[in-house]
């Protein structure tokens, strides 16, 4: 068990916490001081530089405005990053945070947005948002993720990165082939909300263990059960699925 | 072929039918049609219907908004939050007056709710009309108000309605359209200004306690500098300069002092009266004190705040809270009053389908007071919880939730469908 606490880097929460993110860090320090690994979070706040010492960083989803501010200091603390990530360090991103790791996102009005190019990813602005609930399929060992999407990007993956996983419902990357998000060592990336923790709590523990190394197993009734309903609301497709939603319009 | 006017209720609900004085044929038909639109839209899953049955209505009689806003001096209200309830305390403090004063006080604030409001309205007279966020702006126009009150933007139903900012910018449009039309707006929230700005605009300083929807310049993009008020240090747009502001509990118009003592609970319903007196003075010119006395004699506004019976004979209050800057205003008065509660969530259309907002609100809280996670979203509920580290119980029906709870009158707080189906039941439609 290491000795000192894991520090847990919420980046730029106030830009990129557009839709509950901050519950993913939360996620991750509890996991980690219920099995008795002290752990904390450390907020950066927008206009700050991303310091380099912290075992984990966490990018969320933000609105079009914050994004270029984000995009700003995130170049601009590029190195600190990299060498975190070399050093061992975990990166999370979702959403705009996974769009900004990539090397450009282009808006719908053609203005470029330089990324700092850690993943291999280029993202257009497309015609329509996604919203609703996705299922994605990764590989093992981890399970079947269920998120919440709501996103206008269309996320291409260089042949330098694999996706996260296969979609089974909704949109993810929103590109052709059917993948979400970007796997790389110690560093994943998703368009999954939720937040996408909270609900999966496997993949909590896997970037965890990522870190720490083997966890022991902790209980997790309720998530399970949370993560259970999402996926079988996720999983409703044509007839049914248009049937659900009609019952819920009811109110 | 002409239709004779006429009125019609619904019997026993006292509430008017759209087939009225003032409303030709062609515009009963056009409100009819619309509300079909914005079902069908909101039972396939579509959208909530505020858009299309606008549309439709625009679409069959492209004067029917015009044609119902006739003989009526129009006051608009919006805002994320509040906006029923500050529509209820300015249509009070309005009726001190001896014009006729019409209102949508059910909170049915889209273009094909106002429609039926609007043709049984007498006129001459007033109407103070609340009206949906995205609707103001297609609204304005036609209805020429000649007053819009308005109180807050923050995140709300992002699924639906969007980003704040795409919000604020269709109300600023309005304000640079009527560069002489009155706005009474809170000085305190930069979406807000940013929208008002332009029109000639009665400020009034109430603070703004959930800044989180409000990190960046709405200019500029920048971030914002958050003193006692706000400014931004790169484009220069800040708090504006006003002499009202809302003081503790009491309102300060000019220099005058109005206490507002309130029948409704919590430091938001102070920002809202404070608001519906400021328009009732500085633009319909009702004395403050008379306002104020007004505003005091409201209790429960379209079933927020009232009591439902739970099944051992005691009653649980009804809070209404749609997203985090409602949510945790709520928490803050119910951790003040350690109130035992129920939190209800549900994630249906009207309601905003993605409640991951659960995880920006300080649920925190509630950690040592009596709690239980309720709705159709009740394991998101209990996962926040757990996370939060409060204990709680889990049960999926908010009444049988609130039994749960020890204490004279447990506190029910709900999201709209939960609250729109308790108030339906329970509810007294005239309150």
């Amino acid at each position: 068990m290491r000795e000192s606490a894991l520090r847990i880097g919420l980046v730029y929460p106030e830009l990129l916490g557009t839709y509950g993110d901050r519950g993913n860090a939360l996620v991750l320090a509890q996991r980690c001081r219920w099995r008795g690994v002290a752990a904390e979070i450390v907020e950066v706040p927008a206009g700050e530089p991303v310091p380099a010492g912290l075992d984990c960083y966490l990018l969320g989803g933000g609105e079009d405005a914050p994004q270029h501010l984000a995009a700003a200091g995130l170049r601009a603390s590029r190195a600190a990053l990299v060498r975190a990530h070399e050093a061992g360090a975990v990166i999370f991103a979702v959403c705009a945070g996974f769009q900004l790791l990539g090397h450009s996102y282009v808006a719908a009005d053609g203005t470029v947005l330089d990324g700092i190019g850690l993943v291999d990813a280029r993202t257009t602005a497309g015609a329509t948002r996604l919203i609703g609930e996705v299922v994605v399929a990764p590989d093992a060992p981890l399970p079947l993720l269920t998120g919440f999407e709501n996103h206008g990007g269309r996320t291409t993956l260089g042949p330098g990165v694999r996706p996260l996983g296969r979609v089974r419902a909704g949109g993810g990357n929103g590109d052709g082939p059917g993948t979400d998000g970007a796997r790389a060592d110690r560093l994943v990336a998703t368009y999954l909300h939720g937040p996408v923790l909270p609900r999966n709590p496997a993949l909590a523990d896997h970037l965890l263990g990522e870190v720490l190394g083997p966890l022991p197993p902790l209980d997790s009734v309720w998530e399970e059960r949370l993560r259970a309903e999402r996926l079988a609301a996720g999983s409703r497709t044509g007839l049914a699925r248009w049937w659900q939603q009609r019952r819920l319009a009811r109110g | 072929m002409p239709t004779p006017p006429r009125t019609r209720s619904r019997p026993g609900t006292g509430r008017p039918d759209v087939t009225t004085t003032a409303s030709s044929g062609r515009t009963r038909l056009a409100v009819r049609a619309g509300a079909a639109a914005g079902w069908l839209s909101r039972v396939t899953g579509r959208g909530a219907g505020a858009t299309i049955s606008g549309r439709v209505i625009n679409r069959i009689a492209p004067d029917a908004l015009t044609e119902l806003g006739r003989g009526l001096r129009i006051t608009l209200v919006s805002a994320t939050n509040g906006k029923t309830t500050t529509t209820r305390l300015l249509t009070a403090a309005v009726r001190t007056g001896t014009e006729p004063v019409a209102s949508n006080h059910t909170g049915a604030n889209l273009t094909s709710g106002l429609a039926p409001v609007l043709a049984a309205a007498r006129r001459p007279g007033l109407a103070v009309l609340e009206v949906d966020e995205r609707v103001l702006p297609r609204v304005v126009d036609p209805l020429a108000a000649e007053l819009l009150v308005l109180g807050n933007l923050s995140r709300d139903q992002l699924d639906r309605y969007g980003e704040v900012h795409a919000v604020a910018a269709a109300w600023r449009r309005v304000a640079e359209a009527h560069p002489d039309l009155h706005v009474v707006a809170n000085a305190s929230d930069p979406h807000v200004v940013h929208a008002a700005e332009p029109a000639r605009t009665t400020w009034v300083r109430l603070g703004l306690r959930w800044r989180a929807d409000a990190a960046t310049c709405p200019v500029c993009a920048a971030l914002l500098d958050w003193g006692a008020r706000f400014a931004c240090p790169a484009c220069g747009f800040a708090e504006p300069d006003t002499p009202h502001h809302l003081d503790g509990d009491t309102l300060v118009l000019d220099g005058v002092r109005v206490p507002l003592r309130l029948g409704l609970p919590g430091r938001w319903n102070l920002d809202n009266a404070a608001l519906a007196v400021a328009a009732a003075v500085t633009h319909h010119g009702v004395d403050p004190a008379v306002a104020a006395a007004a505003v005091a004699g409201v209790d429960t506004v379209a079933g927020r705040y009232m009591t439902v019976p739970l099944a051992d004979g005691r009653r649980a209050r009804v809070l209404l809270a749609k997203n985090p800057a409602g949510w945790s205003e709520v928490l803050e008065w119910a951790r003040a009053e350690a109130r035992p509660t129920v939190i209800a969530v549900n994630a249906r259309v009207a309601d905003g389908t993605d409640p991951s907002w659960l995880w920006d609100v300080p649920y925190e809280l509630r950690r040592g007071l009596p709690t239980v996670a309720s709705g159709d979203r009740c394991l998101d509920v209990a996962v926040r919880l757990r996370y939060a580290e409060v204990t709680h119980t889990v049960e999926p029906d908010p009444r049988r939730a609130a039994l749960a709870l020890p204490g004279d009158e447990p506190v029910l707080v709900c999201s709209y469908t939960q609250f729109a189906a308790l108030y339906h039941r329970y509810g007294d439609p005239d309150a």
